[in-house]
């Protein structure tokens, strides 16, 4: 698996994406998490030094979206890379049994971070299913288990829209939470979709 | 978007320039993104920093200086610092005797100072963390995010300033701006909503005859919408709620009424004015008050009212010689 391309390519979505993102964290947060993952994601790619091994990839990325982007989804995406990359060590390479275990490792830091569970209409919705997807699918190969990772991502996603968020900006709100789609977990589906472009490219 | 800025992606940057050229009794580090007292660090003195989003000046910038911040970190607009810049301004700020934070309570904020105080206790600073949490219109908190820090925290930047300057210890500046957050409570109200210069549009539509209730300080909407009301009504809405959650009835108090950063001095004595009857009526002794833009959501047209209950430390350490930008008195 090639963790470089899997960031390159989740900065290229988020760059296309940074309007939608934006518009949907305006409608139930404070309108800036397209533009704050983008910039922390360009910062992300351009930390990534050269013949890397994938763990090295993630930490790097990571540790540059914790120092670069700000807010809540610095921490959260930084944090869950760095802790990816630290799970898979210093191989030469990952596999899908290796990355399904940097994943769960990923969405454990999300949650010690930001102490939300499923429900809350947060990140935590499509991640959750997303790597519990990529697990069971993990013995099919990395293209085949990011496949099936990218589906789950977006169902949990979509799921949010009819729930009140109870962490985060959009908890404010109370019952007017409901009816919108959670930016974080919209954000999260493009990783997933990155990790899928990725790894079917490989 | 009309806004008075050259380059949207320079909109911080450029402002801090500003404050350097205008204010030269402060340091202000372009390239760490930091705002610190000319004569910090202050060996002895207990450290005292705070940051959040942009967007809400003079808060926190504005109120660095003699008796109150020794460093601020401002993040992009409305958005929190990264933990590099917070640890930047702590190491600043710091003259041996620990350093408070002082934060308000949004998930970045808090995440992002709690990182930056993990970095800072490595280079052996004792950072002690007070989380600002005021805001009264968010009610369940089992099920939010817990309550927003707003007013309470120039309050708690005065007061917990004030003590570290008279040589006050960490412990007993960390407890004292704990104390103020305990003691105060706020509710605002947005008449119109405001325009993050990086996203171009308002961060919501709001009717010619509609305004907001129970808004924070990040252009976010309330908790509810409802039809425009005279002031005297609006104030009775936000000092009800106050009330109900922290009776004020036999108490002296200090009150802000403060503007969210579009609504004309003008009208927030019209509503100070309903402020100080509404508290006459309800046996309330205002001691100290302070009106205008502190606490502000870019152009936001609205107010919030922060009523502090007093103690005579309180009221002294309110009224302690102040030198900053955004506030100013008694040297």
């Amino acid at each position: 698996m090639d963790t470089r391309r899997w960031i390159e390519r989740f900065a290229e979505l988020v760059a296309a994406d940074a309007d939608r993102l934006t518009r949907l964290d305006a409608a139930i947060g404070d309108g800036d998490h397209g533009a704050n993952l983008n910039r922390g994601l360009r910062a992300a790619v351009e930390a990534l030094g050269p013949d890397l091994p994938p763990g090295k990839v993630l930490m790097t990325a990571g540790r540059a979206l914790v120092s670069k982007t700000g807010g809540a989804s610095g921490p959260l995406y930084g944090g869950a890379l760095r802790r990816a990359g630290k799970a898979l060590g210093d191989a030469a390479d990952a596999d899908a049994t290796a990355l399904a275990a940097a994943l769960r490792a990923a969405l454990d830091a999300v949650q010690q971070l930001g102490k939300a569970v499923e429900g809350d209409k947060t990140m935590v919705d499509a991640l959750t299913p997303a790597v519990a997807a990529y697990e069971a699918a993990a013995g099919d190969g990395p293209a085949a288990a990011a496949r099936a990772a990218l589906d789950a991502a977006e169902k949990g996603a979509e799921a949010t829209v009819p729930l009140q968020a109870r962490k985060g900006r959009a908890s404010y709100l109370g019952p007017r939470s409901v009816g919108h789609l959670d930016p974080g977990a919209a954000s999260t589906v493009l990783l997933f979709r990155a990790l899928a472009d990725a790894a079917g490219e490989g | 978007m009309k806004k008075l800025i050259g380059d949207v992606d320079d909109v911080v940057l450029d402002t801090l320039r500003g404050m350097a050229a205008a204010h030269p009794s402060l340091r202000v580090d372009l390239d760490q993104r930091i705002i610190v007292r000319a004569d910090a660090p202050r060996t002895g003195k207990v450290g005292l920093v705070s940051g959040g989003g942009s967007g809400h000046e003079p808060l926190h910038g504005g109120f660095v200086g003699y008796g109150m911040l020794d460093a601020a970190c401002p993040g992009e607009v409305f958005t929190s610092p990264v933990p590099d810049q917070i640890l930047a301004a702590t190491t600043a700020a710091s003259g041996g005797a620990g350093v408070v934070h002082i934060v308000k309570n949004y998930t970045g904020d808090v995440l992002n100072f709690q990182l930056a105080a993990e970095l800072a206790e490595d280079e052996d600073i004792e950072v002690v963390p007070v989380v600002i949490d005021d805001d009264v219109a968010v009610q369940d908190s089992t099920f939010t995010a817990g309550r927003r820090g707003t007013g309470a925290t120039l309050f708690a930047e005065k007061a917990a300033g004030a003590l570290a300057e008279a040589g006050g210890s960490l412990q007993d500046v960390a407890a004292v701006a704990r104390e103020v957050n305990e003691r105060t409570r706020s509710f605002g109200v947005a008449l119109t909503a405001c325009t993050v210069p990086a996203a171009g549009r308002p961060t919501f539509e709001l009717g010619a005859d509609e305004m907001e209730l129970g808004i924070g300080i990040h252009g976010e909407p309330g908790r509810e919408r409802t039809r425009l009301r005279p002031a005297p009504e609006i104030v009775d809405v936000a000092l009800s709620a106050i009330d109900e959650d922290m009776s004020l009835s036999g108490s002296e108090v200090l009150v802000l009424v403060n503007g969210m950063g579009g609504t004309p001095l003008m009208e927030l004595y019209v509503a100070y004015a309903a402020v100080a009857e509404w508290l006459g009526g309800h046996g309330v002794t205002v001691a100290r008050s302070l009106v205008g833009n502190y606490v502000t959501s870019l152009e936001m047209a609205g107010a919030m009212i922060s009523v502090l209950r007093l103690t005579p430390q309180l009221t002294e350490l309110w009224d302690a010689p102040v030198e900053t930008p955004g506030l100013r008195w008694g040297r």
